[in-house]
């Protein structure tokens, strides 16, 4: 299953690094979104998959081997969240940007003014 | 001694808080330090002759091996004098000079951290610390050249001598690292312990050219001596103390610091005198034919410097004394020209020879002090500069190898010397006088006090020598040349060769000073040679080079700083994944111990919808198609990490991707629809760079299932988490209590996000 879950990553970051490479800046957080849930997914896969068996203890069974790993869950977690930020503020951004100069194209923003 | 450096260092301070009544006299209180500093030195020439050398030593940065290590010895000695004796009677002469002009604060306090960053520098006993103050001495020298600096002139002259005096240093720090290599210490100590094996090793070479050419540009000497005349947009004062008495012999003592250690070789020998003679015989060459008053002067100093350099090459002990005598020689008649020269400027408003003329009229003491400093200049007796002549010779005589060409030229350039000479003295104060706007006058002792003294020492020391060479030239010799031999100066040599020479030299000056006054045609005609001649002009070839190397760099910027957003993000993709990639053909093997399976089918199922979602989204031309497949793609992963479980994670991802999916559907319908911006090859093209980006990320997510972390972590937060914490879900407790100041600054993240996406959807837009 793991390899599957890699060519899933593969693809979700395929698709992220194109859409971040088009001019369109709708397009280009969109491909943030990608990158960013690839991210997690690599993260995540790489602290080996366990299927039903959440971190959950009592005081009575700690059994640390066939329960899953909390600390990738604990980091992927935080990126999930900041990655709401920065995408949010990104919409934000690009929202106010187009207000001001009424263009979705990314060649259109080379000088710092104007 | 460090706190002579200290003391220096903050009265150049100092004089910004005076009180009122002493701000006027700034001048004399920095004159006076440099007084005290003088007396100081002076009164510890006794112990130099007689005692080791004082030495001290303070720790910098041991672990690196840089210390601040000062050393007093004879050679110090020499040029200390030299700084602070010279130093005083600039800070009072420019006292008058600089009455009528701006900003005399920041002049007096550049003036007077050149002072001390060259006196810093004569007393380094450690070589990174020399360097240290040798830069010091340079940025100064900037700051004081376009001290005038609205003039152009004055701004490019500062630029040129800084870029050529800071590359020689820059090579000069390379030379000095690769030579410390061998004896791994920059402590000139260990250095002259060394002297032998540095002298052997591979290095030498290379290491010595790197620390010439931080020499030959300090020292202007041939082909960078060209910044000199250059940096005569100085004020006088300035002239006459950094690029004639003091900086510009920076190089000359670096060469006497480390000849116990680099010299006697063969390389040593012949680079630096075949430079020293043609920087000796271009000055004079050049003098002659110049026609402004610090032109002449600063031509001349390229010829003092040449012949410093040339006897430092010829290296034995004679050569050695004629240099140390030489250096007290020339700063005593060239500080006073240099003065004179400012002082004549100041009164009659012009430096141009063709117009100047009778001044003995209006100032005859300027006359009597100039005449005789270029008596000295053209080494006739009884000045001290005749005696220097004499030594020289005497050196060049017995010069190794090349004594005769060196000779040749030798009497060659004095005689230009002593041309240059009686022409100055002859076309500024004798002569019809000339129309000036004002009368000329010499009100203003502080004027005439400086060269005056300078000029009298030259006269007193050439006829009662003895002295100076006993105590401080002997000392010096001591520490260059190692073995001691006596100093005995006297003026009166005897009927020898080296008398012939002089009488030779004499009266081919004469002979062709008569010419250059009596045939008018002749000068003319010299300059216009000249110019055929040596058409191409030096600092014109270094501007043609700045000028390229900036344009090359607009070239490059354009290139590089494109401006184009999406090159730089490709830029930044194609290069990680070639070095992903690279990563993995190089350093990693294939091999992978997983097996393929598609078990559980649902899951499997479930990564062909995200594949679905993520490939529909990405080429989607529909706004709504678009962003509904990367909600799809979302949903998928939190299903993903529920299977496999991560309760909390899914729930944050469905959350999280409600919460994006309803932020675009909410500003959608204020944005454009999709436009089709690329043509179908960049699409192509884009394609797959990102599919090499995709499949080494797939490949490097199977490497990293089997990377073995260290679980003791994971094991402490699982162990602890219900005893110590009271809680059972082990990532909830992980966020809000072990880790709890993460998630602080997590939220504080969000926050500031959440303000800032605020202020941009309800400020109001300015029309642009």
């Amino acid at each position: 299953m793991e390899i599957v879950l890699a060519i899933v990553v593969g693809i979700l970051y395929t698709a992220g690094v194109y859409l971040m490479l088009r001019r369109s800046i709708l397009k280009f957080i969109i491909g943030l979104i990608f990158m960013s849930n690839a991210t997690n997914l690599l993260v995540f896969l790489s602290a080996g998959l366990v299927s039903g068996s959440p971190v959950f203890v009592d005081g009575e069974k700690i059994n640390a081997e066939v329960m899953a790993d909390p600390l990738p869950q604990a980091l992927v977690l935080t990126a999930i969240v900041i990655g709401l930020g920065i995408v949010v503020f990104t919409l934000a951004l690009k929202y106010k940007f187009f207000e001001l100069t009424g263009t979705d194209d990314l060649d259109q923003l080379k000088k710092t003014d104007n | 001694m460090q706190y002579i450096l200290l003391l220096f260092l903050i009265s150049s301070l100092a004089i910004f808080i005076l009180p009122g009544w002493l701000k006027k006299q700034k001048a004399l209180v920095l004159s006076a330090v440099q007084v005290v500093a003088f007396v100081y030195f002076a009164a510890r020439i006794p112990e130099i002759t007689t005692a080791e050398a004082k030495y001290i030593f303070l720790e910098w940065i041991p672990a690196l091996g840089l210390n601040f290590e000062f050393l007093l010895d004879g050679l110090t000695m020499v040029f200390a004098l030299l700084v602070t004796g010279i130093g005083a009677l600039i800070f009072l002469y420019a006292k008058a000079y600089m009455k009528s002009y701006e900003g005399t604060d920041k002049f007096y306090l550049y003036l007077m951290l050149f002072s001390a960053a060259m006196l810093g520098l004569v007393l380094s006993a450690n070589l990174i610390q020399l360097f240290i103050f040798w830069e010091l001495t340079s940025f100064l020298s900037y700051f004081l050249i376009s001290f005038f600096h609205e003039k152009e002139s004055a701004r490019k002259a500062a630029f040129q001598s800084l870029y050529i005096t800071g590359f020689g240093g820059l090579a000069m720090l390379a030379g000095i690292i690769l030579l410390g290599s061998v004896v791994d210490s920059y402590s000139l100590q260990d250095w002259i312990n060394g002297a032998e094996s540095i002298r052997q090793s591979n290095f030498y070479l290379p290491g010595l050219l790197l620390i010439l050419l931080g020499v030959f540009t300090k020292s202007a000497q041939f082909p960078f001596h060209f910044w000199l005349p250059g940096a005569m947009q100085a004020p006088a004062p300035v002239s006459s103390y950094l690029h004639s008495a003091t900086m510009v012999k920076a190089g000359v003592f670096l060469l006497a610091r480390l000849s116990p250690v680099l010299g006697g070789t063969n390389e040593w020998i012949y680079i630096i005198s075949l430079i020293g003679v043609i920087t000796m015989l271009t000055g004079s060459y050049f003098a002659i034919t110049q026609t402004d008053l610090k032109g002449i002067l600063a031509y001349t100093t390229i010829n003092a410097l040449g012949v410093l350099v040339l006897l430092l090459g010829i290296n034995t002990s004679e050569s050695i004394k004629a240099a140390m005598l030489f250096l007290f020689i020339h700063a005593f008649y060239k500080a006073t020209l240099f003065m004179v020269a400012g002082l004549i400027e100041k009164k009659t408003g012009t430096r141009e020879l063709s117009k100047l003329g009778g001044l003995v009229k209006y100032m005859p003491f300027t006359f009597v002090i100039a005449l005789l400093a270029l008596l000295s200049m053209a080494g006739l007796p009884p000045l001290l500069g005749f005696l220097g002549k004499e030594l020289i010779y005497e050196a060049k005589v017995q010069s190794p190898g090349i004594a005769s060409l060196v000779l040749i030229l030798g009497v060659t350039s004095n005689v230009f010397m002593v041309a240059v000479s009686l022409f100055f003295a002859r076309k500024v104060f004798l002569g019809k006088p000339n129309t000036f706007g004002k009368t000329p006058n010499e009100k203003g002792a502080a004027f005439l006090i400086g060269p005056g003294i300078l000029v009298l020492l030259s006269l007193v020391l050439g006829l009662f020598p003895g002295n100076l060479g006993t105590a401080v030239i002997k000392p010096a010799l001591g520490v260059v040349s190692s073995e001691m031999i006596d100093v005995k100066l006297k003026l009166w040599h005897g009927f020898n060769q080296v008398l012939f020479l002089s009488l030779l030299t004499v009266f081919l000056g004469v002979v062709l000073y008569w010419a250059m006054l009596k045939k008018k045609k002749l000068l003319e005609t010299w300059r216009k040679v000249n110019s055929v001649i040596f058409s191409i002009e030096l600092d014109e070839v270094f501007a043609w080079v700045m000028n390229k190397f900036v344009q090359v760099a607009q070239f490059k910027t354009k290139i590089v700083q494109h401006g184009y957003h999406r090159y730089y993000i490709l830029t930044i993709f194609v290069f990680t994944s070639l070095l992903l990639w690279f990563q993995v053909f190089v350093i990693r093997s294939w091999e992978f111990d997983l097996s393929f399976s598609l078990n559980p089918f649902y899951i499997s199922g479930l990564a062909v919808v995200i594949l679905g979602a993520a490939i529909t989204s990405a080429v989607s031309r529909s706004r709504i198609v678009t962003i509904i497949s990367m909600g799809v793609a979302g949903y998928g992963i939190s299903l993903i990490f529920m299977y496999y479980s991560a309760i909390d994670l899914a729930i944050t991802q469905i959350l999280v991707e409600t919460l994006t999916l309803v932020m675009f559907m909410a500003i959608l319908q204020k944005l454009p629809r999709f436009a089709v911006l690329s043509s179908k090859r960049t699409r192509l093209r884009d394609f797959f760079i990102a599919l090499s980006f995709g499949s080494v990320m797939t490949i490097l997510a199977i490497k990293a299932v089997n990377v073995n972390l260290n679980p003791t972590i994971s094991d402490f937060f699982v162990e602890n988490s219900y005893n110590k914490a009271f809680g059972e879900n082990v990532v909830n407790v992980i966020l809000v209590d072990f880790r709890a100041l993460d998630t602080l600054g997590e939220v504080t993240v969000l926050t500031i996000a959440a303000t800032g996406v605020f202020l941009l959807l309800k400020t109001k837009n300015k029309k642009l």
